[in-house]
């Protein structure tokens, strides 16, 4: 039941605040915020109750909690939520990144106040789902959840190119999203065709035997999907454009939280679904990992746009991730983890300094920039700390993150490594070059500009205290992720069954006995952005129709606009 | 007293955060007395650990501080703790000493500066991470101070940061230190995947274990351990950045540039030594690399105009005998010259910083002159500096420290004649271009009208130092003056003893007064070069092969041109030219394609009912065709 207040909080906050847009534009803020709280206080508090028995890996079965209702059982499909050591990180990364992004849009969002928040809590809403689901069904609604608010999000809320670049990351994720349902279909028949039990469930489908063929595709299906999130070269396109023309909000979730979803799915789905054909694929991901480590610190180095070079740099960022997926060992792994939640952390951070820059001067243009330090301190030390923490810098959780999945890769493959290991000098080039450009240097443009506020600064020190933290007594982390990493690794090991996923008898049993609302979510939860308008009722003010059409038209308008 | 190891690097890292968090709204004198302060308490705590370390003779001669363990992650479990032993006593020593001889230094050479605060907060950073750097006792936390001193030499180098110029120099010190670094944490995975840990101690009890001399994986190792100290010490081929890096505050300089964080590569080839001596291949390269740099260095330091950029390439130079040392086996030789080169450079460092400061902020030593009589007691301490430098005969640390390692290049079995010839020449160069200095600065007539003259907050460290220049030496002293070995006999708990061939032993007295003699000609041939009206230099300078080698030597050797056709100017020039990313035109044609294909389509769309009739007729034919024959 907790699992499913994570993803009610924020769906539920977003239509609140939304409402409440009507009478104040203050109050979505605080509703949002209240509601970003609360979920940060759930998992939080999930994770301090089960921090004990994750950390000395003594869990009953794979999940820490477990939810199950029957939502399409024609189809196999359940309403089947799970949480693991795994996908708490990722919960609570949500949590923590989704207060920094209501936070960090307070001051900048002023037009259609209710509306941004309600598209930005169910950003939040559908990437938490994303986490929970095991069921594929499931995952895939909430993958396309997040997707349509995002799109909105990047649309309305913009900049100059906001158009364009919402209709390039829309298409391009409905592309992969689209390769990975066909691959989840063909996943479904298989084991359907195979065992008679047509199911979408994770855990039913775990250790499916088929040919190596079938293996092979399958899995590619869903690697595109993850790997266009992730994202890998040379499917990162939409990445510079979505990050750059978004409003920071948008950036943040984007680059801490859209992007973790890719990595997820591979740790969770790519890799223990298709242990065989991944294996065989791994030299060729890895390569790939390399290639984007380096294109992407290279490309963003060559940026003049602020906002688009730290979007590249989660490129050759989350190329160590994949690299780390790939190889799969214990330390790799949980080097991947750690890079995730600590790039999460700190290009957040960067988009955030990147965003109240443009608030106040008004360009992302670097040409224009330059001697800032003097005008803003406080905000030039900030950005000093994250460069610092994105080029790695010991003491910092990046740096553990990335030399975890080198140490892991190294056993791998030497060449690799190295090839990968460069790819620091040029995250020190472009990590530099952002301070240069803007806060060093002489001013002369005369730039006079107010230093950070207390609200911004408490978002700054919030996630410094936390890169410092994960830096050095990141323990805590590890031990979350410990188990579930095992698990894992488990289940794509030759010879492993299905039988490890599920949870054992009494469990499940208790899960039924359970009376809990058999009204399934997603039915009362209609997404009115694909309501018709004729359904749209009397008593919605005609603001609120306004926000909506203006939606709706866009989306037509940008379809004609693909010419 | 030993349980209070972990605060000498704790102070001055708390002094950071006091003066990082609070230091817009201290004062100068509360920013200070943080600032000095800190590594002030962090010297006299580091007194008092040695003082309990000597006293208490410890089994296997170290002290470990566990802390608390940083990670523990599929078998990998590096702690946050110290290890102390002579070696890292001595390290720790020098940096909490001379580096708080630097701070109380700046605490009057900074003062009118605007940004005080940040430079005590980069400042007691630094001594926090280079005391984590020489105390760490695995590598990984050895990494992380390496990597901390680094931002520190970005960050201080930088700190005028309203001029480009400081921004570049700063940049480029870390990257090209950077890329050193990779290799060396190619080098950190190396081990761990072989060796299965990253403790040191751990790490070079196994490599003897379970590596034979001259494997190749020994070999790797060192070679890859080489390349961070390459960078972190400025020796060929990374050396280029130390030069520029002088764009810092002088006190940076001494304190970051020439006592402490650029000897880190000799103390990370100290600290693993017996990975070094199972390489020999490596460690021979070592020599030669010290060897060849302390030419190329000392012929650079020749003809610089720059008085700061002189010490640069010296402190280089010297950087390269200790190479030449450990090249060669002399482990404690080259700590040995560490210290004293410590002492003297940094003296020689605030001196110039006087200077500096004295003429309006001038840096060409050409446009000096005549300071004798000034600056009196600037002249008489960098006067001891620069003899220490340059190794004057019998009454200076740095002939002691010098003539050890000249000593052990000829007789150690792994020595050579020609490492040693060059190490001769070399101390030929170094008394040259030092007393081309003191010449040019303190004598012949004034240029410049002195503005500002020394307080005694600055004369102090100076003095200090200057003492510790010429008592430093009188430590360790050869068999044939004496022979007190009390520097080599602390450091032997921790470092192998030298070995010298039964052939050199003998050669001590003969090389001896060849090096004195060798250092006395340097003197007097930059007087008859460098003073009077006809300079000889002059003359020199205006001949056809004087001009090209002046210009050679005064670029450096032409590194840095090299360096920016091979590799700063591709780069840059690709990374500006792809801005757009090249991949996008995939997409941007997919969009192309779909536009012309539209467009083919909208063309059955006529309007014409005939046209229309046509089509439903001969669709209704394929259909019907498709019936009947498949």
């Amino acid at each position: 039941m907790i699992l499913l207040w994570l993803i009610v909080i924020p769906l539920a906050g977003g239509a609140i605040a939304w409402y409440a847009g009507r009478f104040r534009t203050a109050w979505p803020r605080w509703i949002s915020l209240i509601a970003m709280l609360l979920m940060s206080w759930v998992s939080v508090n999930i994770w301090i109750l089960h921090y004990a028995s994750l950390k000395e890996m003594e869990l009953h079965g794979p999940w820490i909690m477990e939810m199950r209702l029957s939502w399409i059982p024609q189809l196999g499909a359940g309403f089947h939520l799970g949480l693991d050591g795994l996908s708490l990180i990722f919960v609570l990364l949500t949590a923590f990144l989704g207060l920094a992004a209501v936070a960090s849009s307070w001051t900048e969002i002023r037009e259609r106040v209710g509306f941004f928040y309600l598209n930005l809590l169910w950003i939040l809403a559908g990437i938490v789902g994303v986490f929970l689901a095991i069921d594929l069904f499931l995952f895939y609604f909430f993958w396309e959840l997040m997707l349509v608010p995002m799109y909105f999000l990047i649309a309305l809320w913009g900049h100059e190119n906001r158009r364009y670049a919402a209709f390039k990351f829309f298409i391009f994720t409905q592309a992969g999203g689209l390769l990975m349902l066909i691959s989840i279909l063909g996943l479904y028949f298989v084991h359907g065709k195979a065992t008679g039990n047509y199911s979408f469930d994770y855990t039913v489908l775990l250790g499916t035997s088929m040919s190596t063929g079938t293996e092979f595709w399958l899995m590619l299906g869903f690697f595109v999907a993850f790997a266009v999130k992730l994202p890998v070269v040379p499917l990162h396109n939409w990445l510079p454009d979505a990050h750059t023309e978004a409003p920071t909000a948008g950036s943040v979730v984007l680059a801490g939280l859209l992007l973790k979803t890719g990595a997820y799915g591979l740790i969770r789905f790519v890799v223990p679904l298709f242990p065989r054909a991944s294996a065989e694929f791994a030299p060729a991901a890895m390569i790939l990992a390399v290639v984007g480590i380096i294109y992407g610190a290279v490309t963003a180095f060559g940026q003049s746009d602020l906002k688009r070079l730290v979007a590249y740099t989660s490129v050759s960022h989350m190329g160590f991730v994949l690299l780390g997926v790939f190889v799969w060992s214990e330390i790799a792994l949980q080097g991947a983890v750690m890079q995730i939640v600590c790039h999460g952390l700190a290009t957040g951070a960067l988009f955030i300094i990147v965003g109240a820059l443009q608030e106040r001067i008004h360009t992302r243009d670097m040409g224009r920039m330059g001697g800032l330090w003097e005008a803003a301190p406080r905000m030039a030390a900030a950005a000093l700390f994250f460069a610092l923490a994105s080029l790695g810098l010991p003491g910092l959780g990046n740096f553990l993150g990335e030399f975890l999945v080198l140490l892991g890769a190294y056993k791998a493959s030497v060449a690799i490594t190295v090839i990968a290991a460069v790819g620091i000098v040029g995250a020190t080039v472009y990590s530099l070059w952002i301070v240069q450009r803007t806060f060093h240097g002489p001013n002369d443009q005369k730039w006079k500009i107010p230093d950070f506020s207390v609200r911004e600064m408490a978002i700054m020190l919030a996630m410094m205290l936390s890169l410092i933290w994960l830096g050095i007594y990141p323990q805590a982390v590890f031990n979350t992720s410990k188990q579930a990493i095992s698990n894992l690794k488990m289940i794509a090991s030759p010879g492993a069954t299905a039988e490890d996923m599920r949870p054992p008898p009494e469990t499940e049993k208790r899960l039924a006995d359970k009376s809990i609302s058999k009204t399934t979510p997603s039915k009362n939860l209609p997404s009115p952005l694909f309501a018709k308008e004729g359904q749209i009722t009397s008593h919605w003010q005609r603001e609120d129709r306004r926000d909506f059409i203006i939606a709706y038209d866009l989306l037509i308008k940008s379809l004609g606009g693909l010419r | 007293m030993l349980e209070f190891l972990w605060l000498i690097p704790a102070l001055p890292f708390a002094g950071f955060l006091v003066l990082a968090l609070t230091g817009r709204r201290l004062s100068r004198g509360g920013i200070a007395a943080v600032g000095v302060g800190s590594v002030g308490l962090s010297c006299i705590v580091a007194f008092a650990v040695a003082a309990g370390f000597i006293g208490k003779a410890l089994p296997g001669h170290f002290y470990v501080q566990r802390l608390w363990p940083w990670l523990s992650v599929g078998g990998f479990n590096p702690e946050i703790s110290l290890y102390l032993d002579a070696l890292s006593l001595v390290m720790m020593m020098v940096v909490t000493f001379v580096g708080f001889l630097i701070h109380l230094y700046s605490s009057e050479f900074m003062i009118e500066e605007e940004g005080y605060g940040r430079f005590f907060a980069y400042m007691n950073l630094f001594v926090g991470s280079m005391l984590t750097l020489v105390l760490a006792d695995n590598l990984l936390l050895l990494y992380l101070g390496w990597e901390g001193v680094g931002l520190c030499s970005y960050l201080l180098i930088g700190f005028w940061y309203k001029e480009p110029a400081n921004g570049l120099a700063a940049r480029k010190a870390f990257v090209v230190t950077r890329v050193g670094d990779t290799a060396m944490i190619i080098g950190l995975f190396l081990l761990f995947t072989n060796l299965g840990t990253l403790q040191i101690q751990e790490v070079m009890r196994l490599a003897a274990e379970r590596w034979a001399a001259g494997s190749g994986l020994a070999i790797a190792a060192a070679a890859l351990l080489l390349g961070g100290a390459l960078g972190k010490s400025a020796q060929l081929p990374l050396q280029t950045w130390l030069p520029d890096a002088m764009a810092g505050p002088s006190p940076v300089s001494a304190l970051i540039h020439a006592a402490t964080m650029v000897t880190a590569g000799v103390y990370l080839i100290a600290r693993t030594h017996v990975i070094f001596s199972l390489a020999p291949v490596v460690q021979e390269a070592v020599a030669v690399i010290g060897a060849l740099t302390l030419l190329l260095a000392g012929f650079s330091a020749l003809t610089q105009t720059d008085i700061k950029r002189v010490l640069a390439y010296s402190t280089i130079s010297q950087i390269g005998y200790m190479f030449l040392a450990l090249g060669v086996g002399a482990w404690s030789a080259a700590i040995f010259h560490f210290m004293t080169h410590a002492f003297f450079k940094a003296l020689l460092f605030l001196g110039a910083g006087i200077v500096i400061n004295a003429l309006h902020e001038e840096h060409n030593m050409f446009k000096m002159g005549g300071l004798r009589t000034q600056v009196p007691v600037t002249f008489w301490t960098f006067l001891i500096g620069a003899s220490s430098l340059s190794a004057l005969p019998f009454v200076t640390a740095g002939f002691y420290s010098k003539d050890l390692i000249l000593f052990e290049t000829w007789a150690s079995p792994a020595g050579s004649r020609w490492l040693w010839a060059a190490g001769l020449l070399g101390a030929f160069l170094t008394s040259l271009y030092t007393f081309r200095m003191v010449f040019v600065t303190f004598f012949g007539d004034a240029k410049m009208q002195v503005s500002r003259k020394p307080g005694g907050i600055m004369t102090a460290p100076v003095v200090i130092l200057a003492v510790l220049s010429v008592l430093a030496g009188f430590i360790e002293l050869p068999s044939t003056l004496g022979d007190v070995r009390i520097f080599t006999n602390f450091l032997g708990s921790a470092l192998p003893a030298e070995t010298v061939s039964p052939g050199g032993a003998g050669d001590g007295m003969a090389l001896m007064i060849v090096a004195s003699a060798v250092s006395l000609a340097g003197i007097f041939a930059a007087y008859f070069l460098f003073v009077g009206k006809n300079r000889a230099a002059d003359l020199l300078a205006g001949l056809a092969p004087g001009r090209m080698l002046h210009r050679i030597w005064f670029s450096g050797w032409g590194f840095d041109w090299l360096y920016d056709l091979l590799l700063v100017r591709p780069f840059v020039w690709f990374a500006r030219s792809n801005k757009d990313d090249f991949t996008d035109l995939v997409y941007l044609g997919m969009i192309w394609l779909t536009g012309r294909f539209n467009n083919l389509l909208s063309l059955s769309q006529k309007g014409k009912v005939r046209f229309y009739a046509a089509g439903i007729a001969f669709g209704a034919v394929v259909v019907v065709a498709i019936a009947v024959f498949l």
